[in-house]
């Protein structure tokens, strides 16, 4: 990967996934490898909006390559809520450290962060936008069960707001898959997204429900549907229902069916999921480590060309 | 055209812009920023038949040039359009419009939650796409009602 941002999962081709991903599990393979790779650079985490796994995330990874971090804390109590702007909050940290990472509740705002520094910014999710992080450890989590093409894949939920779901159909477009988008009608995917789709020929169908296609799957990739997407409550609980599993849905299912969430859940995938071989939700979680440890470690390199830590790519 | 089917008269010196989808005069008016208070000659021609296009409008404003940016957009809405520059009632240059790659600084991206909406400093960029316009910060695709957008 050539690049000096993760902005969206559009820009990544299959090359650069694939070396991430190839990285990821050589960090996997040797933690310690990598343990003081980075030392004495410093990684800022900054979260407009609230975050409990992927600051943390970021945090645990950028330590385990030897890096310090620092956080801007709650957006209540830093300056932004004097009115400064991102353009202005991302140019002052930039100072502060040797890359950043950013979640915002506005789509777009990684873009401009992008623009605005030089060192390398990692978009955490924008608003309704992208995740691509999650995106490269969703597919590391993929790769490993069943490799990356002739995948067949259900995603369900909430796609029209479901940054998860934009970045991972994106980059799902650089390999041989077949994806299945299963949506109440309002919360389809996204026009900008399905143009996107559209654009590469991927081979995609939309459906209302899971039951006519759930026994092609190899993944099923569930997210949650926000209460507040709804006007009415009754309306939510009514919709919400209808896109739950449980371990008597998956009955029907492959036997090696893997079932993916990027998390937090809330009653979209019963508990009782947890107990079969399906389950892959926490290893998909934990798979966050290594992935951004191989990210931050790819673009700290692609920074800092000429750096003096190891530089080899592949040990 | 004899000037009896356009039913509008020559001007002496500014633009005349040809060949805008008919229905698309006012959205031409609205992307020049002209609403009649600047104190231009304009004339609008409507549903003017056309051999190239079937029924056409026709825009005339008077001592006015556009700017590329205004072609730009203009090109977005009526693709087909030519715009003449008259001189002495003279038509002294005459451009068909191109579509440009990108329009900077002259849409509003109509996604409320993008960032080029949240008081930022920050110029809107769009790209073109087949049938439209794409916020370069958001992905936002704005097709039919780009004429709406239009923040200049």
């Amino acid at each position: 990967m050539r690049q000096d941002h993760l902005i969206t999962a559009t820009q990544l081709s299959r090359d650069d996934i694939e070396a991430v991903l190839d990285r990821a599990r050589a960090v996997a393979d040797d933690p310690a490898a990598y343990a003081d790779r980075h030392a004495g650079r410093v990684l800022a985490l900054c979260f407009f909006e609230p975050s409990t796994r992927t600051r943390m995330s970021f945090d645990s990874a950028a330590k385990r390559l030897g890096m310090n971090t620092i956080d801007m804390g709650d957006v209540d109590s830093s300056s932004v809520s004097k009115g400064e702007s991102l353009s202005d909050t991302v140019r002052v940290i930039e100072g502060y450290a040797d890359a950043l990472v950013l979640r915002h509740p506005s789509e777009g705002a990684a873009t401009l962060a992008g623009e605005r520094v030089d060192v390398p910014v990692v978009n955490a999710g924008d608003g309704a936008g992208q995740h691509p992080s999650q995106t490269l450890l969703d597919l590391h989590t993929i790769r490993e069960d069943h490799g990356l093409d002739d995948l067949t894949i259900g995603i369900m939920g909430d796609l029209k707001y479901g940054r998860t779901v934009h970045s991972l159909a994106a980059a799902l477009t650089e390999f041989d898959a077949n994806q299945h988008f299963i949506s109440p009608e309002s919360l389809r995917l996204p026009r900008s997204v399905r143009f996107d789709l559209h654009e590469t020929g991927a081979q995609i169908r939309e459906h209302e429900e899971l039951e006519p296609v759930l026994d092609e799957l190899d993944v099923l990739y569930v997210t949650r549907i926000q209460k507040e997407r709804f006007p009415d409550e009754n309306e939510y609980h009514r919709v919400a229902g209808e896109y739950r599993i449980d371990a008597e849905t998956l009955d029907a299912a492959a036997d090696d069916l893997t079932v993916m969430h990027p998390l937090p859940r809330v009653d979209e995938i019963a508990p009782d999921v947890d107990e079969t071989d399906h389950a892959r939700y926490f290893e998909q979680a934990h798979n966050g480590i290594p992935v951004r440890m191989a990210l931050l470690d790819t673009l700290l390199k692609n920074a800092n060309p000429d750096g003096d830590e190891g530089t080899e790519v592949d040990r | 055209m004899s000037d009896h089917e356009l039913r509008v008269s020559k001007i002496r010196d500014g633009t005349v812009i040809d060949h805008v989808e008919a229905g698309q005069a006012l959205n031409v008016l609205a992307i020049l920023g002209i609403d009649g208070s600047e104190g231009f000659g304009v004339s609008v021609g409507m549903n003017v038949p056309s051999d190239r296009l079937g029924r056409k409008d026709i825009v005339k404003v008077e001592d006015r040039e556009l700017s590329q940016s205004e072609v730009d957009v203009l090109s977005l809405i009526a693709p087909e359009a030519t715009i003449n520059i008259v001189r002495d009632f003279e038509v002294v240059e005459k451009n068909r419009v191109t579509r440009p790659d990108g329009v900077t600084g002259v849409l509003s991206c109509p996604n409320r939650n993008c960032i080029t909406n949240a008081d930022e400093p920050i110029e809107t960029r769009f790209d073109v796409v087949a049938d439209g316009v794409r916020c370069d910060y958001c992905a936002t695709i704005l097709r039919a009602d780009i004429a709406e957008h239009i923040d200049v």
